[in-house]
């Protein structure tokens, strides 16, 4: 089984250096592309390989950078969308920690297909290995010729900087991580104009996840038929995908796109810890609907966890277990939505504190019948097309499922004025 | 005033961007790391310096979490309150802080050694629960691990 992205992460954690990447094989797909392809060939292939994007919505990468219009003068961007600020997602860190130059060459050939004249790597202030790393890769590529002007003698040139945020989830929408990336507040932009043709600072501008970026030399350099055969499914390559929660090894592997989560949960994540049962998980990150045991033959690729009513979003999957109360663990998720909501639009600003406290007088007891309707209703009236960015709507993702899958919990509350699970406080 | 130092980072940044406007979070993280916090006099500073008004900087500042306009202690501690770290015991590691601390969430212990602060995921949900002091990221803590932690900070 191939894992193409992680596969020269060195096992104690620490990073792989520019020697060390080189050593195998890195940079040659850089050299690859500048010397034989046309930057139309390089979205061509991105194109045909149909690599999907890692950051949660799953859009073509190829497609996207089509909409770069090739022809205006003046500067073009290029963005790694480093942010991952998800509740139970820590994927792009293995990547950005491990391997930051298969990032890097990822990012000098997409920035050399759409002709962009500077990228930047947007990333979270909590990730301080990442940052030392980017940091130190980033000098290294310079001095090494792949960055700066005329990269490899060629006719192009890329500056790179790295940029470091102040702690806001909205960051890592893409709109509002431009405005964040102006020096502005991180609320997101109407769209059209799309970011592809008028982006940061007015110019065109492509964000792409870490994961999706780290593709792009694996795929110049072998190709898309390789690319697709890596993956059980129809959306290609592997997928880094994790488990958090109350099972045997939590944490994340590359394997390969489709994977079962039975076989996520029971081969890699070790199964459920001893004394604790599988209820329900999100699996792919805070906003994404629950699935439970009867979805655990559903394959973990886009098409697969849409199918069974949810998202694939950012492929990493947070369990719930028998001894957590189902409500908490909602009312948990609520509060960071509602606390990292941007308050720029009225049904969001106002509709997830309430959310919120519903949520919070269910876990405590005081909770009414007519609460449930309550919290439907906002399900819908927070749901997509209602709010200006899909913060909100996925802020609802995961309590529609939980009054579907575990409604009887949110009635026990009310019935016996008080959390069933209390006893099994952690 | 903004000192000597704090006025070369900015000028610095400055340079690296095509409108003053875009350099005002570098700008408040420059001072915030002299300092440890950005104060309204601060705010003003980095308007005068950016030709924006301290409105306008004031609501670039009060929209991140880590700028911080109150004074912090010399330690800032950031525990994980987010979801997996939920179900992994964090509300443990909160009630064990404030006991220890006897301090609540936003506040500074008396001795300004320890400010406490929530956040949200620190991207090591696989090591849950987490908290973070300063730089230093700590993953799987129980309870009791806490003071052993706490005494490192001076
Ligand atoms: C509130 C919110 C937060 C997001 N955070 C991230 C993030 O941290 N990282 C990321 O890659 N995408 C994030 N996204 C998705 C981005 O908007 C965008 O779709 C993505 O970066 C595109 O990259 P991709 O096409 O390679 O997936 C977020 C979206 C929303 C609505
Ligand atoms: S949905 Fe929420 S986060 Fe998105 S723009 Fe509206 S208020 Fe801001
Ligand atoms: S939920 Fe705490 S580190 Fe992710």
């Amino acid at each position: 089984m191939e894992r193409p992205l992680t596969q020269h992460i060195p096992e104690n954690g620490a990073a792989l250096h520019l020697r060390e990447y080189e050593a195998v094989g890195g940079y040659t797909a850089l050299r690859k592309a500048l010397r034989d392809m046309e930057p139309a060939q390089v979205g061509a292939l991105v194109k045909d390989a149909n690599l999907k994007g890692r950051g949660g919505a799953g859009f073509a990468t190829g497609v996207k950078w089509s909409f770069v219009p090739m022809n205006v003068p003046g500067p073009k961007y290029l963005i790694a969308n480093a942010d991952e600020m998800e509740p139970g997602t820590f994927k792009d860190r293995w990547l950005l920690e491990g391997n930051p130059h298969q990032l890097l060459e990822g990012m000098i050939i997409a920035a050399y297909a759409i002709q962009a004249t500077d990228a930047f790597v947007f990333l979270r202030w909590a990730y301080k290995d990442a940052a030392r790393e980017m940091r130190r890769a980033i000098a290294d590529a310079y001095t090494a010729g792949y960055l700066g002007k005329n990269i490899l003698g060629s006719a192009f040139s890329l500056e790179m900087q790295l940029h470091t945020g102040v702690g806001r989830y909205m960051c890592g929408e893409e709109t509002a991580l431009l405005n964040s990336l102006e020096g502005k507040r991180a609320t997101p932009r109407a769209k059209p104009p799309f970011p592809q043709v008028s982006g940061l600072f007015g110019k065109p501008t492509i964000v792409n996840n870490v994961e999706t970026l780290s593709w792009i030399s694996h795929i110049v350099n072998n190709g898309e038929a390789w690319f697709k055969s890596l993956s059980y499914t129809a959306d290609g390559g592997t997928k880094i995908y994790g488990v958090s929660g109350r099972v045997n090894k939590p944490g994340a592997w590359e394997l390969p796109m489709g994977i079962t989560m039975r076989e996520l949960l029971e081969e890699h994540a070790g199964g459920m810890r001893n004394g604790y049962r599988f209820r329900g998980a999100l699996p792919g990150g805070a906003s994404t609907d629950f699935l439970t045991d009867a979805h655990l033959d559903v394959k973990m690729d886009f098409a697969g966890v849409a199918a069974a009513g949810s998202r694939l979003g950012t492929g990493t999957m947070v369990v719930l277990d028998d001894h957590t109360c189902p409500v908490g663990f909602v009312h948990n998720l609520e509060h960071f939505f509602a606390q990292e909501s941007c308050g720029f639009c009225t049904p969001c600003r106002e509709g997830l504190p309430w959310t919120e406290k519903i949520l919070w007088s269910l876990e405590n007891g005081t909770g009414e019948p007519a609460d449930l309707e309550l919290l439907e209703r906002h399900t819908k009236l927070l749901g997509p097309g209602n709010t200006f960015c899909a913060l909100a709507p996925g802020a609802m993702e995961p309590l529609q499922s939980a009054l579907k899958y575990f409604r009887e919990d949110f009635e026990q509350h009310i019935k016996e004025k008080k959390c069933p699970y209390a006893h099994h406080q952690h | 005033m903004l000192s000597a130092i704090e006025i070369e980072k900015i000028t610095h940044e400055l340079q690296q961007v095509p409108v003053k406007k875009a350099a005002c979070i570098e700008a408040l993280k420059i001072v915030q790391q002299e300092r440890r916090w950005v104060s309204d006099e601060s705010v003003a500073d980095i308007a005068a310096m950016l030709e924006m008004s301290t409105a306008e900087v004031d609501s670039v500042a009060t929209f991140y979490n880590l700028i911080f306009r109150q004074p912090v202690g010399r330690h800032v501690i950031l525990l994980c309150d987010s979801i997996s770290c939920y179900v992994m015991g964090y509300t443990v590691l909160r009630q064990r802080l404030h006991e220890i601390l006897l301090i609540g969430y936003g506040q500074t212990t008396a001795d300004e050694r320890f400010t406490l602060l929530p956040n949200a995921c620190l991207g090591t949900c696989d090591h849950a629960p987490a908290l973070m002091i300063d730089d230093d990221l700590y993953r799987d803590i129980q309870p009791a691990d806490l003071e052993q932690i706490l005494e490192k900070y001076h």
